[in-house]
């Protein structure tokens, strides 16, 4: 059955960053991989994938269209960073950052990418100053959301706010699913047992986890110590005590409110750590999401973002492209592409 | 994310130049996501046989360019890409004994949106090549 929809699916080849840096993958393999994979969109992240980035050559411009036309596939996102640290003894001016944003549009215009993913931390007046550059090259600026921040969250609501005065379809949000965590990621506790913290504590913390009962700060960027204050007192290590406030990081969002959000979402990273062999994430529950998001019209892309590889390389083998292979099975599914 | 990478033993070997063993080398590879400029790198703290190697003793060798390791710092163009293996040379005439050695490293990553940054960290016990 198909359900009335326009999300389209795509991967972001961040995905596959455990093969590109052993150098098992070339980027070149990664863009075959979507079409063997039959994935119909790509995402990038220049500066891991696309060496010189900022500077991008023509030879690269022509080569990146020539991939693009041989596996049949479309570029959809370029993920930006800001460095605002990079000069010595100084941050930033806020016409350097316009600056540098600004040429990552004219560069994502080349690569044929609609949409630029923003680094979270981009403040709402530099997005607005940079509106008319967007808008020119075709590009929007879709601010990242991810947790431990949600739609709700005081800079989201800043954002918000210039977006609703604003009122410009260049300038948006990236949605990370990261923020529907329901559990905790598998690849994560049994990792930590792995790395020597007592079976007592690890249980302690998924179960507290699923239960919404950790000790937390109510406060973003404030420390947590009543977690970590738990975890010395059942016997932890002062490292188990830091490794635990992963479970602090992680949210698990009302999904609803995102109904409400979705008209100024224009991506979408759909987060996973582990895809089981019957095609569920073990972690975020995506039978729930997916729905939500054909409710609430989201009409841009689904992009598949594998985050495991770095909870399990201490012991396993680590295949990206399998693990993208069921999550993209499982979005099929869900978008009744069946 | 990829600190078990660091450390690339097969660089790891004494430094000839002149006819002389003048130093040792290894390769590093950052433990980030994404290529960044030097001037996000860190400090390189490298402990060889339980003892610190100073960072003046030092220099890093990626994308063709040598640079003392104190001065990547001043450096916001240059980049050490995304599991690019850099080659670090250290200073030390004579080099070091035939056999064994413990390398620790604990790399520093300058990243704006990280409060603080953050370090990766490796251990490795590698023989010395030939």
């Amino acid at each position: 059955m198909k359900t009335a929809h326009n999300i389209k699916r795509s991967v972001s080849l961040y995905s596959f960053q455990e093969e590109y840096f052993l150098r098992k993958m070339t980027l070149e393999d990664l863009i075959a991989v979507t079409q063997k994979l039959d994935i119909p969109g790509v995402e990038v992240i220049p500066d891991q994938m696309i060496p010189g980035y900022p500077e991008l050559s023509d030879d690269f411009v022509k080569q990146w269209h020539g991939w693009m036309e041989k596996y049949e596939r479309t570029p959809v996102c370029m993920d930006m960073f800001l460095d605002w640290n990079k000069f010595k003894g100084r941050v930033m001016t806020e016409d350097e950052r316009v600056e540098s944003i600004a040429k990552d549009i004219v560069n994502a215009n080349k690569l044929g990418c609609k949409v630029i993913r923003v680094i979270h931390d981009v403040e709402p007046q530099i997005l607005e100053r940079l509106a008319p550059a967007a808008e020119k090259y075709g590009v929007t600026l879709a601010l990242e959301i991810h947790a431990p921040s949600y739609y709700d969250s005081p800079h989201e609501q800043r954002l918000m706010e210039m977006f609703q005065r604003v009122q410009s379809p260049y300038l948006g949000f990236t949605l990370d699913l990261g923020v529907f965590v329901k559990r905790l990621p598998r690849v994560i506790t049994e990792r930590f047992l792995r790395d020597g913290m007592k079976k007592e504590i690890v249980e302690y913390l998924a179960d507290g986890y699923e239960k919404g009962t950790l000790p937390r700060s109510s406060e973003l960027g404030k420390p947590n110590t009543g977690l970590m204050d738990k975890v010395l007192e059942m016997g932890g290590s002062e490292e188990d005590a830091r490794k635990a406030m992963i479970g602090a990081h992680m949210i698990y969002a009302d999904p609803q409110l995102m109904l409400e959000y979705l008209p100024y979402t224009y991506h979408i990273h759909a987060k996973f750590y582990e895809m089981l062999p019957d095609y569920t994430e073990y972690s975020i529950p995506y039978e729930e999401i997916v729905p939500l998001l054909i409710k609430g019209g989201y009409n841009g892309y689904l992009s598949s973002e594998y985050e495991g590889n770095r909870w399990i390389q201490d012991a396993f083998e680590v295949d990206s492209v399998e693990q993208v292979r069921r999550h993209q099975v499982m979005l099929k599914r869900l978008l009744g592409e069946e | 994310m990829f600190d078990k990478y660091m450390i690339v033993g097969e660089e790891f070997r004494n430094v000839k130049e002149g006819g002389r063993i003048t130093g040792f080398q290894l390769g590093v590879r950052l433990p980030y996501y994404r290529g960044v400029v030097l001037s996000l790198v860190g400090d390189m703290e490298l402990i060889v046989d339980g003892e610190k190697i100073p960072a003046e003793k030092m220099t890093v060798t990626v994308g063709g360019k040598t640079l003392p390791v104190t001065e990547l710092e001043n450096e916001p163009v240059a980049k050490w890409e995304f599991g690019e293996v850099g080659i670090v040379k250290v200073d030390k005439p004579g080099g070091l004994a035939p056999g064994e050695h413990t390398l620790e490293l604990r790399q520093h990553m300058k990243i704006s949106y990280v409060p603080g940054g953050f370090w990766g960290k490796d251990k490795k016990t590698l023989v010395l090549a030939e």
